[in-house]
């Protein structure tokens, strides 16, 4: 068969982090797309012979975005292999700070990254599609932006000493208490968070309301869904058990343990790229995908913790009547939702008489040759797993990026939309921009992600069989 | 004075240091006012134009990363290794110790939740991994370090404020310096 092949590749493919080859079938047709992420560090290797208390202070480096994560997922690893739990209080800064992550990372997603294609348009100037072309012509939303993404690196800077890569926690809890000077600095904060999260929230419905086919058939294929709840099904970020549910939004696991995860899920390493595609086990690999994320979250959660995020949960739920809701564009939505209630539950927090306690820490010691410790990270469920020999050394290091699970459904994606809109040689630059989109929709961290911020530059090769050059396109 | 142009790129890193760059908060649009950001994951990520000066965070694990080191020293005044991934390859060189082929088999063949279907990587439109990992100044002359994981971002913005000055910052300045 004659396959054309049309190569998308951000310009940053020498920076070297992703890239698209989708092929054309002898009629220019969309006949395959295959997501290539240019990624690897190798940190299941390194980390062998490494104690286990390291882990909480190696692991955050495998991500800027949401290195804070990987530092819970780890610690939590850490305190099974101890046996021991957190405090109270320590528990409650840990929610604190992993509500700070949540919140910077979806300002970033949102208003750094997204915003711009919202308020400017898809197929606006190129050079002015990023938070700076705001910053232009709406200062007040870019600064709102910029001001919400500060609030929650302030919680984890106030609570831990640090923005990025946290020092301050270790097993059985926190290395400091957090100060009333702190606590109050960081409630000063909470209004103004509430009203750019709503201005946020106004943006998007106001987008959804002007583009309702297209956001409701963009990369809308059925999925399953995972994500973590409460005992009461409601939704969680911190601390939970697994929920899976199908397309229909049928519950196919709940309360699972995310100790038993390997009963559910398995991974499949691909030659085209560094991210493996994990899917659940029962359906296996062909049927068994599934995503994560806010618009997973938000599919399984029974309900939200707090009042206005639950009222727009409740709008949310009324799109699908009930049912997940698919199409990928609502992800922003629902990282939107979220931001909401993570405002809400950090002002209830930082109310919490004993949120400055002193008792902060737990002591442990190695106990147990095994630990696996899970949190819902910015993108997804994520997975720590360690083995360790007597001496407390790890012989065997398992992560499953919450990204990696999206994989799978980023390349369906993808091929989707570009489906919709490639049509042989004929590519225009608002079709990248879609293309590019689907993969922004996950907000995909391929480093645990390629370009975390501002528009994602492309070049487009069609090729022949032969891989001969017929036309190249840049978009800038 | 006439407005700088800079250029910041990631390469084998994990963000952070662009992150910490971002906490600068408010203060990238007093940057923006003196310089014009030609080339980043923030605004644009176009191949490096001629820039005064380029920011680079991350080590060099690819050949890819390796020729676009070349041709971003080509086109820089002033090279500033952004970081300790860039200064001294950190965490991202931890891979150092092994060899290559263990690492990747560790992670896409013999990983507890994989499958037995898994395969190493190997795609052409792959990067190709180098053998061992290389700080900056290993590849090309490099004019000036940022050290840090991440360098924070009050000495990130301190730095940048003096070169788009022109004015060499003085480290010894800066409050919170430190590796790690
Ligand atoms: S120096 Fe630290 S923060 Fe910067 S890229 Fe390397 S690991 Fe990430």
């Amino acid at each position: 068969m004659d396959k054309r092949k049309l190569f998308i590749s951000p310009v940053t493919r020498i920076e070297g982090h992703a890239n698209i080859t989708i092929e054309l079938d002898d009629n220019g047709n969309v006949s395959d797309a295959l997501f290539h992420v240019n990624e690897f560090r190798g940190f299941e290797k390194f980390c062998e012979g490494r104690m286990y208390t390291e882990m909480p202070t190696i692991t955050p480096r495998i991500c800027g975005i949401c290195p804070t994560s990987h530092t819970l997922a780890s610690v939590k690893a850490c305190e099974m292999i101890q046996g021991i739990q957190p405090t109270y209080t320590a528990n409650l800064l840990r929610r604190l700070m992993h509500i700070g992550q949540n919140l910077s990372s979806h300002a970033l997603s949102f208003f750094h990254l997204s915003s711009p294609d919202f308020l400017l348009g898809y197929d606006s100037d190129p050079a002015k599609r990023n938070i700076l072309g705001i910053a232009e012509k709406f200062p007040d939303i870019a600064l709102r932006g910029i001001r919400l993404r500060k609030f929650g690196q302030e919680l984890s800077e106030r609570i831990t000493g640090k923005k990025i890569h946290i020092m301050g926690i270790a097993p059985g809890g926190m290395a400091y208490p957090l100060t009333e000077e702190n606590r109050k600095a960081l409630l000063n904060w909470i209004p103004e968070a509430l009203q750019t999260v709503q201005l946020g929230i106004n943006i998007i419905r106001k987008f959804h309301e002007e583009n309702t086919a297209m956001v409701q058939s963009f990369a809308n294929s059925p999925t399953l869904y995972l994500g973590t709840v409460g005992s009461g099904g409601e939704h969680e970020l911190y601390d939970g058990k697994l929920r899976f549910i199908d397309a229909d939004g049928i519950i196919l696991q709940d309360q699972v343990s995310p100790q038993q995860y390997l009963d559910f899920i398995a991974e499949r390493s691909v030659n085209w790229s560094y991210l493996k595609y994990p899917y659940y086990k029962p359906l296996g690999f062909d049927k068994g995908f599934y995503r994560v994320g806010p618009l997973a979250r938000l599919n399984v959660a029974t309900r939200m913790k707090t009042p206005l995020a639950q009222k727009e949960f409740e709008h949310f739920k009324s799109i699908g009547s009930g049912k997940p809701v698919h199409g990928a564009f609502y992800y922003h939505y629902t990282r939107l939702i979220e931001a909401l209630s993570d405002v809400e539950d950090a002002e209830r927090i930082l109310n919490d008489p004993d949120v400055t306690s002193l008792h902060i820490q737990h002591h442990g010691r190695w106990n147990y040759d095994e630990g696996i410790g899970s949190t819902e990270a910015p993108r997804g469920t994520l997975f720590h797993h360690y083995k360790t020999d007597e001496t407390g050394k790890l012989v065997k290091v398992n992560l499953l990026i919450a990204t990696g699970q999206n994989n799978p459904s980023m390349n369906r994606s993808v091929l989707e939309v570009a489906r919709q809109y490639v049509k042989g040689d004929d590519i225009k630059e608002g079709m990248l921009n879609r293309v590019e989109s689907a993969i922004r929709c996950y907000d995909p961290c391929l480093s645990c992600s390629t370009h975390a911020m501002g528009s994602m530059p492309m070049v487009i090769e069609v090729k022949d069989k032969k891989g001969e050059l017929i036309k190249r396109l840049e978009r800038f | 004075m006439s407005k700088k142009k800079l250029g910041t790129v990631w390469l084998g890193g994990c963000s952070g240091c662009h992150m910490s760059l971002l906490d600068i908060d408010e203060r990238i649009l007093e940057v923006a006012k003196l310089a014009d950001i030609v080339k980043s994951p923030v605004v644009d990520g176009k191949e490096m134009p001629e820039v005064d000066i380029a920011l680079v965070e991350g080590a060099i694990t690819s050949d890819e990363h390796y020729r676009e080191l070349l041709h971003i020293r080509k086109q820089a005044k002033t090279l500033i290794a952004f970081g300790d991934c860039a200064v001294m390859t950190n965490v991202t060189g931890m891979r150092n110790y092994f060899n290559l082929k263990d690492v990747l088999d560790t992670a896409y063949v013999n990983a507890i939740s994989n499958d037995k279907e898994g395969k190493v990587p190997d795609h052409p439109s792959l990067l190709k991994l180098n053998e061992k990992v290389l700080p900056l100044q290993e590849v090309v002359k490099v004019d000036f370090v940022i050290p840090g994981c991440p360098p924070d971002a009050d000495t990130i913005f301190y730095v940048l404020f003096e070169f788009l000055n022109d004015r060499l910052p003085d480290l010894g300045k800066a409050k919170k310096l430190k590796y790690g």
